[in-house]
């Protein structure tokens, strides 16, 4: 396998992955956000609650439909760019993608149609249920997505068959309740959550400080504040899980990370900062925080975290034991059926590192004549860039911290300093619009660049999962992709930008009349007409 | 998990097999009338006031419909891994091409009429046309290569290879029996996106649906019985040779294939699949029979009728083949060597009776919320915020 052909399918779905993902959070999010406006209306009867609904939900729609368009891509993606991948793990990663389409999609995609056309046809209530089936849809296909790619990170619940010469599920249960998996999806969702709460705290703040549409402006930062504090707690607690279940499922991504080259004794010191070096195998100008490495990850003060060098020996100890399940394998692949009884358990016995041995097909075409040094180079292969890691991780984690102080501060301002806003938050809520798709981007480039070599971890390398195209094909397809996907998104921006200048444009005449008996009412109540919009009323 | 012992694993591969079935036709009669109604549009609807009301008639439904296809990649995935391996990497332009149309066709629905002037809506129901059409011809397309064999072969390791020049290329696909099967497709769904317009709509744009829908059908039918008189003398099927083991591991290199004789055995062993071209044909037929009449409902469920009979035909005349191969027959995938193993299949299949009836009930009900006619009136009123 060329070299150049597997760069350019990894760059292909790395680019149409993380094109994909920039509109799937504010789905996952603002799905929600909408649905509790609603929830709110129908209980208070309120036009203005259902105005929000309609201007967020018409942001949600043009955002929406090409969080699908592109999902579409991923879901064919795989057959196309990594057949050797669909054949070789398809029994297992194709069942939560099938059950995504059925569980969760399908709710999605049907009730979303009439959450915009349905409002003369429903009931108030019927209608809020229809905002909520969307947003538990699109809640749902996150999970199943995230119960696939999780088995990727962490492939449990399956073996290889040496007659189909492919991994298939032996436990669908360990598959689903894979612990990488779900904290995953909840770490997931909730940094959707944030960015819809960052999006909807933004735009209410330009309203604000444009001075119009203050009503609908001062109840959406209540509503995204307390949302998005809660969220992003969340995000950074279901982080430390994620955090701590790689130090014993993907030791080598967590040690790429921390830039951690030797072993330490436990407890580890965590690198704060530092300027990691591959080559040199250490960290210039790193400052330690003691122990907090080793708190993190083991949760304990006695248990050891293993660093990268000695993975290193370990993945060689791998690759040598892959070689004899290879070995055995291709006698069983000859004999099919007659295979002897002696090379099926040996095979049993090393087939847990089958894919190390695949590593060395880089190098040689028969793992089985692979000399030492190919075997070292094979291990010294599975270290990932840590460079890039460290930092990408490092960025993403301040990112998340920061959120819960700009969610803090807002949710402190709107309950209890009567929905005032100094004009320097606002400004502030408007210029951090874009910071949580680079929080989540770095954090699924963490993931999924982290996990290299492999497609599925210590399974299947990524050099073997793409399929034989040429390379005429795939610039074809990359150039396309880029073209198309450019002008999308560009055009999305452009409605974007449009319907938020627009502001709301529905039930005007309505909402406002009510807004100002309103306000009438409050004033006829001493004490109360200093205040402004709280959520509560 | 020993439950899934209670299903065999062969009579499981057959259930997915029927699956694969079901999903294709659900996807042929949901998204179909989609599709045919994008390739349409320019041509029922003048006005932009037409088109809107066009659009709007599938506007809050295509959405639900399309899931079909993510659906149907994502089974066959899950219940047919080679198969998905195979096909889609070795379709490979093609994919790409059937993607570009579904990805600019959700999002011409949604942001053509989000913007005034002429240009902007011009340019979206341009690609509302392509995002139809293109699609509708290239199953078709698709399906016509199932038949004639792909040019692949599978190593000892079953890493699927592409051989020939021309393979993987999309216009090597563009074989004559192929685009035949590609006009029965995209006329048969033209004929049923008319069939659709005029239950949702009346007047001149319903008239004019009728008039290309009558056209269509005839197209169609036209098309699918030369197809099937070139199966029967101009294109060698392929047959099991040796044992076939149906129990046996999913490894298509277990099975021998030989090439030769015809499809259409299949009629001779099996005679009561002829169920299925028959259906296609009345189907049909009654369908353009009520396209120039005055049938509404009854028109489209005729023409539901024959699209089913006529996808059915394909799977039934095929069995047990799925994706035969031309250059190594030998690795040529059929239901009982390509199939996920016995436990995926079972779970899937448990999922699905669930999932299934529930998705039908709600999409029902949905439909039934959103019955009743478009009309221009009712587009004009509410300019800003339909599609």
């Amino acid at each position: 396998m060329e070299i150049g052909l597997v760069e350019l399918s990894r760059l292909q779905f790395a680019m149409t992955a993380m094109y994909h993902f920039l509109f799937v959070p504010l789905t996952l999010g603002l799905s929600i956000l909408v649905a509790i406006m609603e929830t709110v209306y129908v209980m208070t009867n309120r036009p203005i609650w259902r105005q929000m609904t309609k201007f967020w939900g018409t942001l949600f729609g043009i955002n929406f439909v090409l969080g699908v368009a592109t999902g579409i891509t991923m879901e064919f993606q795989f057959g196309m760019n990594w057949s050797y991948y669909s054949h070789y793990v398809g029994d297992i990663f194709g069942a939560p993608l099938a059950i995504e389409g059925l569980m969760a999609f399908f709710l999605e995609a049907t009730f979303v149609g009439l959450f915009f056309f349905g409002w003369d046809k429903l009931s108030k209530v019927q209608h809020m249920v229809v905002a909520w089936l969307v947003a538990i849809g699109s809640n749902f296909s996150a999970l199943w997505i995230l119960i696939a790619n999780g088995w990727m990170q962490n492939p449990v619940g399956a073996e290889f068959n040496p007659d189909t010469m492919r991994m298939e599920m032996t436990s669908f249960f360990d598959v689903v309740f894979n612990e990488v998996a779900q904290a995953k999806f909840v770490h997931t969702v909730s940094a959707g959550y944030v960015t819809a709460a960052v999006f909807v705290l933004g735009v209410s703040a330009l309203y604000l400080i444009q001075g119009r549409h203050k009503d609908l402006a001062r109840r959406s930062i209540a509503v995204a504040s307390s949302f998005g504090l809660a969220a992003a707690l969340s995000v950074v607690v279901l982080g430390d899980e994620s955090g701590y279940s790689a130090s014993h499922t993907q030791k080598m991504k967590l040690a790429a990370i921390e830039a951690m080259w030797e072993t330490e004794p436990a407890p580890a010191s965590f690198t704060l900062v530092g300027l990691p070096d591959q080559e040199a195998r250490e960290t210039h100008y790193a400052l330690h925080i003691p122990w907090a490495m080793g708190l993190i990850g083991t949760r304990s003060l006695t248990e050891e975290i293993p660093g990268i060098n000695d993975l290193v020996l370990e993945a060689e100890e791998k690759i040598r034991r892959g070689i004899i399940a290879y070995d055995a394998l291709m006698t069983i692949r000859e004999e099919r059926g007659n295979a002897p009884a002696e090379a099926r358990f040996i095979f049993e016995q090393n087939s847990a590192d089958l894919g190390f041995a695949y590593l060395l097909k880089r190098y040689v075409e028969d793992p089985r004549t692979a000399t030492d040094e190919q075997i070292a180079m094979a291990a010294e292969d599975t270290v990932p860039g840590v460079f890039p890691l460290f930092w990408a991780f490092r960025i993403m984690v301040a990112l998340g911290f920061s959120f819960i102080a700009v969610m803090g501060y807002f949710f402190y301002r709107a309950s209890f300093r009567n929905m005032q806003f100094p004009r320097w938050s606002l400004y502030a809520a408007v210029a951090i619009i874009p910071t949580p798709w680079i929080a989540a981007e770095l954090g699924w480039f963490v993931a999924e660049f982290g996990r290299q070599p492999w497609t599925v971890d210590g399974v299947l390398p990524t050099a073997l999962s793409a399929s034989h195209l040429s390379i005429a094909d795939l610039l074809i397809t990359l150039a396309g992709f880029v073209i198309f996907y450019t002008v999308l998104f560009v055009i999305e921006v452009s409605l974007m930008v449009k319907y938020i200048r627009k502001g709301p444009f529905q039930d005007v005449e309505e909402t406002d009349a009510w807004q100002q008996r309103h306000e009438a009412r409050l004033q006829q109540q001493p004490g109360l007409a200093a205040s402004s919009a709280t959520p509560a009323e | 998990m020993i439950l899934y012992e209670l299903i065999d694993f062969d009579i499981l591969r057959v259930i997915w097999w029927a699956l694969l079935g079901v999903l294709l036709i659900g996807f042929a009669l949901t998204d179909g009338f989609d599709m045919g109604v994008g390739a349409l549009l320019p041509f029922v609807a003048k006005t932009d006031v037409e088109r809107r009301v066009v659009i709007n008639t599938v506007g809050p439904v295509w959405e639900g419909n399309q899931v079909w296809f993510i659906l149907g990649g994502g089974a066959i995935f899950a219940a047919w891994p080679p198969l998905y391996a195979v096909s889609f990497s070795g379709f490979y332009l093609a994919m790409f091409v059937v993607l570009a149309a579904f990805i600019v066709r959700p999002v011409a629905f949604k942001y053509r009429s989000k913007r005034e002037g002429a240009t902007w809506r011009a340019r979206w129901d341009w690609a509302l046309f392509a995002g139809g059409a293109v699609p509708a011809l290239l199953f078709g397309v698709a399906v016509g290569n199932v038949l004639l064999g792909v040019p692949f072969h599978l190593t000892p390791d079953l890493m699927p290879m592409y051989d020939g020049s021309y393979y993987g290329k999309f216009l090597g696909l563009l074989r004559p029996f192929a685009l035949l099967a590609g006009v029965v497709s995209f006329s048969m769904l033209l004929m049923h996106g008319a069939a659709w317009l005029t239950v949702k709509t009346e007047g001149a744009i319903a008239a004019r649906a009728r008039r290309i829908g009558v056209v269509a059908g005839l197209v169609a039918a036209a098309g699918y019985a030369l197809a099937g008189l070139w199966l029967a003398v101009g294109i060698d099927g392929f047959a099991l040779a040796g044992e076939v083991l149906p129990n046996g591991p999913s490894n298509p290199l277990y099975s021998e294939v030989a090439r030769g004789g015809s499809w259409l055995t299949a009629y001779a062993v099996r005679p009561w699949i002829a169920i299925a071209p028959i259906m296609g044909f009345v189907g049909i037929a009654l369908a353009v029979r009520g396209l120039k009449g005055r049938g509404e409902v009854s028109t489209l469920l005729w023409s539901k009728l024959g699209i089913t009979g006529v996808i059915a035909s394909v799977g039934l005349t095929m069995f047990p083949f799925i994706l035969p191969s031309t250059v190594d027959p030998n690795s040529s995938l059929t239901v009982w060597d390509a199939s996920s193993s016995h436990q995926t299949l079972f779970i899937m299949l448990v999922v699905t009776a669930i999932f299934m009836p529930l998705i039908l009930a709600y999409t029902a009900w949905v439909y039934r919320v959103l019955w009743g006619k478009v009309t221009e009136a009712h587009v004009a009123e509410n300019a800003d915020t339909l599609y």
